[in-house]
């Protein structure tokens, strides 16, 4: 019973969570760099949030402002990969550290900003579950929406074309450093706009959010793609299935909590469920295989497939 | 078309390492000249090749492209003027995105990409005929992943890619060598087709001897980063595999050091 009231609560920062993972997912999987500085940018998105509603900005412009923010940490990560040839995971690291002393000094060196929702028009607020469900869910999905649209432009196809082959990109004459700049800008922009949602749920801003925050992102990633990609493996499924992951890995999460673990050990859990996710597919390849004759190659037949 | 004056080019300089992959290199190409190069191992093909598209800046010297000097041009910018196919298969294409999508990518080479629909209409068929020409039955697989195709059909579709906007030079980099005899055979002809039909002016690396032989107008064979043997028009055409093992020893004074291209 304590699982079904939890449940609703769960479903609304799963979707939270999954609108996060989309943002991974565009960096994770789309652009093929594994970028931490999520880390950061989802604080420096509650954060913006939070500060601005509290001096009485309106709610929307708020978000607005996050998202812009997060996409801007997203562009030192590309320029600090692309211009100074940083090594793409070390390049997030660098901008999570710095994002750590910019959060701080956007909550005015406290480490926790309150907003209340009884002052304020939030988009969402966890006393209310099933209203922050419905605004989740059409948050969720005018974001899939547009990046689907977006990722069938021109401009949307060379970012996929960059991230899955950029030597063919660049003989094409894509400018696959742009690109990066661009795609992280995306990623992280989403990844703020998710943390202005989360604040508003908690009805906080606080430091120390948004740790751990890349592997959630990934757990919620590798959950969604192992159904979607059994049912279709294109875009909008994919991302539909990011967002499915997001919240069953709350329904877990809470399920978990509720058998009695105690929360000190759920950042423990988040990397065990990653860590299997990424060796799974891996072991079952190496160990669990029958061996095929490399013989068999396209010619075999004839020729008729080439 | 192409002009590369007194191009240099060291790897590894100040080391024990330093390898002078061009050495004051000098090649002309007459719009439409299609040009055939051989040569040892390390003797620069692929090097002249990278310092044309601009993978690195050349030590000295300078590369002009229908009269506009490239030399400078990052590598990205360059690409409006040329159509490449690499070595590997898997160079060429993106795998994960659909045969439509490629080719669309390169349609765009040398256009600003907006925000506008990525692949239209009217293009699906135009790239439905085109690929029909290739006749490895890919014009009824549009949608499909390129990842899902053999070498020779991924080749293939870069070689389209290559000229789908017409470059102003093809730079074919050893571009049937990862493929078995029958496909090599297959894309060498479809390349010609193209080619011809496009008349366009291309550079094709090739270790095999008769292959440079049999196709082009105008055969080069390089060594040790520099041009040791040029042969055009008539001459080219009597040309046998014995005569330009000759002629190398003849330019260098060493015995030909290219095991594939002897054995092939």
């Amino acid at each position: 019973m304590a699982f079904l009231n939890a449940l609703p609560g769960a479903v609304a920062e799963g979707l939270i969570w999954g609108l996060m993972a989309i943002g991974v997912y565009i960096s994770y999987k789309i652009l093929d760099i594994a970028d931490l500085t999520v880390d950061g940018s989802i604080c420096t998105g509650g954060c913006v949030c939070a500060v601005l509603i509290s001096n009485g900005v309106p709610v929307w412009l708020s978000i607005v402002i996050a998202f812009f923010a997060g996409m801007l940490t997203g562009v030192v990560t590309g320029l600090l990969h692309t211009a100074l040839g940083i090594p793409s995971i070390l390049a997030g690291i660098l901008t999570q550290l710095m994002l750590y002393s910019v959060n701080l000094s956007i909550l005015g060196g406290k480490s926790l900003i309150a907003i209340n929702p009884r002052e304020n028009n939030l988009l969402m607020h966890m006393s209310d579950n099933p209203s922050a469900i419905v605004a989740g869910v059409i948050v969720v999905t005018a974001t899939i929406i547009l990046l689907w649209l977006f990722f069938y432009t021109e401009v949307g196809l060379t970012l996929k074309s960059t991230g899955d082959n950029p030597d063919m990109s660049c003989a094409q004459g894509v400018n696959v450093n742009f690109n990066k700049v661009l795609g992280l800008a995306i990623s992280n922009g989403i990844v703020a706009l998710a943390g202005a949602m989360l604040a508003q749920y908690k009805g906080s801003a606080n430091i120390n959010d948004g740790r751990g925050a890349i592997v959630i992102g990934l757990a919620a990633i590798f959950i969604g793609l192992s159904v979607s990609m059994k049912i279709k493996p294109n875009f909008v499924v994919s991302l539909i299935g990011v967002i499915g992951g997001g919240i069953v890995y709350y329904i877990i999460y809470n399920f978990v909590v509720l058998l009695g673990l105690k929360t000190d050990y759920l950042k423990m859990l988040s990397a065990i469920i990653v860590a299997l996710f990424l060796a799974v597919p891996y072991l079952k390849g190496k160990y669990f295989t029958k061996q095929k004759p490399i013989a068999v190659t396209e010619n075999a037949g004839g020729g008729k497939n080439a | 078309m192409l002009k590369i004056t007194n191009l240099q080019k060291t790897f590894n300089p100040g080391t024990v390492n330093a390898k002078t992959a061009l050495n004051g290199l000098n090649l002309t190409l007459e719009d439409g000249d299609f040009v055939t190069v051989i040569g040892g191992n390390g003797a620069g093909k692929s090097t002249m090749l990278n310092a044309i598209a601009g993978v690195w800046k050349p030590d000295y010297g300078t590369i002009e492209i229908d009269g506009v000097d490239v030399t400078n041009i990052p590598e990205y910018k360059r690409a409006t003027y040329l159509g490449r196919v690499f070595q590997d298969p898997m160079k060429g294409t993106a795998p994960d995105m659909e045969i439509a999508e490629n080719l669309s990518i390169a349609a765009r080479r040398g256009t600003k990409r907006k925000l506008k629909w990525g692949i239209k209409k009217a293009e699906r068929e135009e790239y439905k005929k085109l690929l029909a020409t290739l006749e490895l039955g890919l014009e009824t697989r549009l949608s499909s992943k390129v990842g899902l195709l053999s070498g020779g059909q991924r080749q293939a579709v870069t070689l389209l890619m290559a000229t789908l906007k017409k470059p102003k030079l093809l730079l074919l980099d050893e571009h049937t060598a990862a493929l078995d005899p029958k496909t090599a055979a297959k894309v060498l002809e479809i390349t010609d087709k193209i080619v011809t039909e496009n008349h366009l002016t291309t550079l094709m690396i090739t270790h095999n001897m008769k292959d440079a032989i049999a196709h082009g107008n105008r055969l080069i064979m390089m060594h040790e980063g520099r041009i040791i043997v040029d042969i055009k028009g008539e001459e080219k055409k009597n040309l046998t595999v014995e005569d330009l093992m000759n002629l190398f020893v003849k330019a260098s004074g060493k015995e030909f050091t290219n095991d594939r291209a002897v054995l092939s």
